[in-house]
């Protein structure tokens, strides 16, 4: 989850995953005093873990952009005694899935297991977790990865736009650069440089655990202090607060391409505050991804300017932003950033109608067991939610949370959220008429 | 390992398409000639409804690209019921949400709404299979979106324009060789009376495959079926699905493009291959078993481990088959080298492990860890009641039968490393290859 990149902008945003009405969580806590979430579901025989270690590559080293990034990335290269293919091929002997990423909030792992062979996937995990190898032939191997997406990204319009938004937004906060790194950065990373990034980002202290599926909670216990029982109490101080920086208007980027990207952003609202629900249901009715959302009418059911627009809350760890993206033809930038600025200043004044208040309302509450999507799914909700700071009563009081907005908390908060003239935007193309 | 975007986004379909164990599955074939397919998951309160119509973008008539997938935009508008543009405004209003997709062999609408909902989600898309009303205004500002989803998706993206270039060049006959958006010159011309025509010549009962997937049970499917699909009419004169064949292929192309966007080279590498055929798919298992194990893992495949170890000259390598068609697919290959090493180099140094690998055959530890896996590929498949939809949509759609799709599994268990080593003989001959190299424009950007 990177702070404004799009390719995380299509995707769905965390806390708005609802979960299946008649879910049971359990809280566990292991003999060696380890918490995590359980949903126990015996019907498939196999285990989701999700794990998040809160902080993420927000906790670089200044110079070390992308440690954490490749740490993670090269934890899956060998362990204890086995070499990069040895461990790929006991995971796929056991047929387990084991996935690390990183992101500016956490590092994460996914996890899924066949209850036949459980008990030495969990050793694998173990090993991966506790003493991962970082070879120097598995660091260079995985750098060059790293490396091609980031020369990739250098000419990709959208990561442009991306990268462009979130330097403007954030500055010198981790926030404001990619949390790969940059070409320089990454090529000077040492194997020390990812065992210490793995130590300031992997510990008890920061750590976020969910389980679903063929489990029991006993048997949980167990498995929480062998995966974690050897890693260390504490990591490095989490990130400080990113504040919005970004001075509004327009910026482009010059680049030949018969579409422009179009990203659009400015501070949002905190996931604790009082009026958050307000605020989500005003963007869902400004920007949200249904057709039905004023956006997507203006822009596109009405006047065929793009294939989609949407615009997303984003209440990182750290900060928060309001932003959107679309693509149109070069020719019809101009046109569309007028028709977004007249939503938001309209939405700003006059708020939303009770007709639009009511349907968003009911597609949300109704949309709320639908996502429940199976065990792996869950899990990332899970955890989701411990990383928002949410109770698993949450999911019984999500609803009635909705419910209780009304159109004058939305006029309220779009009052006070929306900045119309400090909305920042950033072309990639060569807009018509824009500079 | 970090995913290549570049790659994934111009060849990845589907790898070993994961088959189905102990799905509860029931199907029944509506007097109108509807099929119908219902999958149950109790496990939460929500179903999932797919119509799939078995014609796509390579039943287009010539001169006519993208209208299968215009039609699908179109297929949002209005009806005699619904009032232009408020089909999903309704699905939303019950909490639910739709969508729809478009492929060569078949174009498929969804939604996924609460369970008790289904009802009302059958008589909404039942209604738009006959009575489909369009107006110029609905078509002309569509075709905007098209052609701007066109820029989103091709235009911008010089992989994207490459991939569809050496589809082109795949195909010397079949129209798999079309874009399925459409070329940008066709689909400007596409019209109202175009839409309405195909529309008319294969939207209807007879044409069409139900998948319900979710929180019901069969009886009640079934019941709610005739109730809402059963009165619409079957089409008397529904064409033969038979398209013009691919003649013998018998000297490879090759293309190169240059493009300042390109920061990763890449060879891509793909042969006409066969598809999964009803009754008949031990080739297409073998193949997509093939798949696996030239390129399945960027660590442990043949290629990985030739090419992405020790003095590596890739850093991603790739192989896929594409088994879910009506008519000969492919069989694709890429390698994007590391720095140094030139697209000619990389492409000798994949051909090179192509060939020790048909010298040497297949290493038996590795097909048994594919099939482990596609073993558990099926209890987790189970955790995913519209991956299974989507499975027998798509299968049912390009000519298969529920029970292909049942048998799938066994089919692949049962592959011998003779069966991998005959297929990858038959397919892997560069006359009926394309290869690509794509590269960065030497001028620089501007």
């Amino acid at each position: 989850m990177i702070a404004i990149r799009l390719a995380t902008l299509i995707g769905a945003v965390l806390f708005a995953l609802p979960l299946r009405a008649e879910i049971s969580v359990q809280e566990v806590t292991s003999p060696g005093g380890i918490t995590a979430w359980l949903v126990e579901d015996h019907e498939i025989p196999f285990t989701a873990l999700e794990i998040a270690f809160q902080g993420g590559t927000g906790l670089d080293l200044p110079g070390e952009r992308g440690a954490v990034n490749l740490m993670a990335a090269t934890l899956e290269e060998g362990s204890g005694d086995m070499d990069a293919q040895a461990f790929a091929e006991a995971r796929d002997g056991l047929a387990a899935g084991i996935s690390f990423g990183a992101n500016q909030d956490a590092v994460s792992i996914s996890a899924r297991f066949l209850t036949e062979n459980r008990d030495r996937a969990v050793e694998l995990l173990r090993q991966a977790i506790t003493s991962p190898r970082f070879d120097q032939s598995a660091v260079d191997r995985v750098r060059g990865q790293v490396l091609s997406n980031l020369a990739s990204d250098a000419t990709d319009p959208s990561a442009i736009a991306g990268d462009t938004l979130n330097a403007l937004a954030f500055g010198k906060h981790p926030y404001g650069s990619d949390d790969s790194g940059t070409p320089e950065s990454v090529a000077a990373l040492t194997r020390d440089d990812l065992i210490e990034a793995k130590a300031r980002t992997m510990a008890r202290d920061r750590l976020h655990v969910a389980a679903v599926g063929d489990i029991t909670p006993d048997e949980l216990g167990k498995l929480l202090d062998r995966l974690f029982g050897d890693l260390p109490d504490t990591g490095a101080p989490l990130p400080g607060r990113a504040t919005w920086q970004a001075p509004g208007g327009v910026k482009v980027v010059d680049f030949a391409s018969p579409q422009s990207i179009v990203v659009f952003g400015q501070s949002g609202i905190r996931r604790d505050d009082p009026d958050f629900f307000a605020a989500y249901l005003m963007n869902e009715i400004l920007g949200g991804s249904r057709f039905s959302a004023r956006l997507m009418t203006e822009v596109r059911e009405k006047r065929g300017l793009t294939y989609g627009i949407g615009t997303y809350l984003l209440p990182m760890a750290y900060g928060e932003s309001l932003i959107g993206q679309m693509a149109t033809a070069n020719a019809n930038v101009g046109p569309s950033i007028d028709l977004i600025r007249a939503e938001w200043s309209r939405m700003a004044k006059d708020g939303v109608s009770a007709e639009e208040l009511a349907a968003t309302k009911t597609y949300l509450t109704g949309s709320y067991p639908l996502r429940f999507d199976g065990n792996s799914q869950i899990a990332e909700i899970l955890v989701g939610m411990q990383m928002d700071g949410l109770s698993p009563d949450y999911i019984k009081t999500r609803n009635a949370k909705i419910e209780a907005v009304t159109q004058d908390d939305i006029k309220r908060v779009a009052a006070r959220l929306l900045t119309p003239d400090g909305l920042q935007f950033v072309v990639v193309g060569r807009p018509d008429g824009l500079k | 390992m970090q995913r290549f975007r570049a790659l994934v986004a111009a060849i990845g379909l589907c790898r070993v398409c994961n088959p189905a164990l102990a799905e509860k599955v029931t199907d029944f074939t509506l007097p109108n000639g509807l099929q119908v397919v219902v999958i149950e998951d109790h496990r939460a309160p929500v179903v999932t409804q797919m119509v799939w119509y078995k014609v796509g973008a390579a039943d287009e008539a010539p001169g006519h690209s993208g209208i299968a997938h215009f039609l699908e935009h179109l297929m949002f508008k209005g009806t005699d019921d619904v009032p232009s543009g408020q089909f999903s405004a309704i699905v939303e209003a019950q909490g639910g949400s739709d969508n729809a997709f478009t492929s060569w062999d078949y174009t498929a609408y969804f939604q996924r709404v609460a369970a008790d909902r289904l009802d009302m989600m059958m008589k909404l898309e039942s209604d738009r299979m006959r009575d489909l009303r369009l107006t110029e205004d609905d078509v002309t500002t569509e075709r905007q979106v098209i052609l701007e989803e066109r820029n989103q998706r091709t235009d911008s993206d010089p992989s994207a324009l490459f991939g569809e270039q050496t589809r082109a060049a795949q195909f010397l006959n079949h129209p798999y060789g079309i874009p399925i958006i459409g070329w940008r010159h066709e689909m400007e011309q596409l019209s109202r009376e175009d839409a309405l025509d195909f529309y008319q010549t294969y939207y209807a009962p007879n044409n069409a495959i139900l998948v319900v997937a979710g929180d019901v049970q069969p009886d009640a499917v079934k019941q709610l079926a005739e109730t809402h699909y059963g009165p619409l009419k079957p089409t008397g004169n529904l064409p033969v699905r038979e398209r013009p064949q691919e003649p013998p292929q018998r000297a490879e192309r090759r293309l190169a493009m240059a493009d300042p966007q390109i920061a990763q080279p890449y060879v891509s590498r793909s042969y006409l291959a066969p598809a999964r055929k009803s009754g008949d798919q031990k080739q297409a298992a073998a193949l997509a078993v093939l798949a696996e194990l030239l390129g399945g893992s960027g660590t442990t495949s043949v290629l990985a481990k030739a090419l992405a170890f020790d003095n590596p000259k890739a850093v991603y390598v790739s192989a896929i088959y594409e088994g879910e068609a009506l008519d000969s697919t492919l069989f694709g290959l890429a390698i994007a080298p590391v720095p140094g090493v030139s697209l000619d180099e990389a492409e000798a140094a994949m051909d090179g492990v192509i060939a020790q690998f048909l010298a040497d055959g297949v290493d038996p530890a590795a097909l048994e860890r594919i099939k482990t896996q596609i073993r558990a590929a099926q209890i987790y498949g189970m955790d995913n009641a519209e991956g299974l939809a989507q499975r027998y949509g798509e299968a049912l759609a390009v000519g298969l039968t529920v029970e292909d799709v049942k048998a799938w599994p066994d089919v692949l268990q049962a592959v011998t490393a003779d069966d991998v080593m005959a297929a990858a003989n038959l397919v892997l001959n560069r006359d009926n290859a394309v290869t690509g190299h794509l590269e960065q424009a030497q001028e620089v950007m501007p």
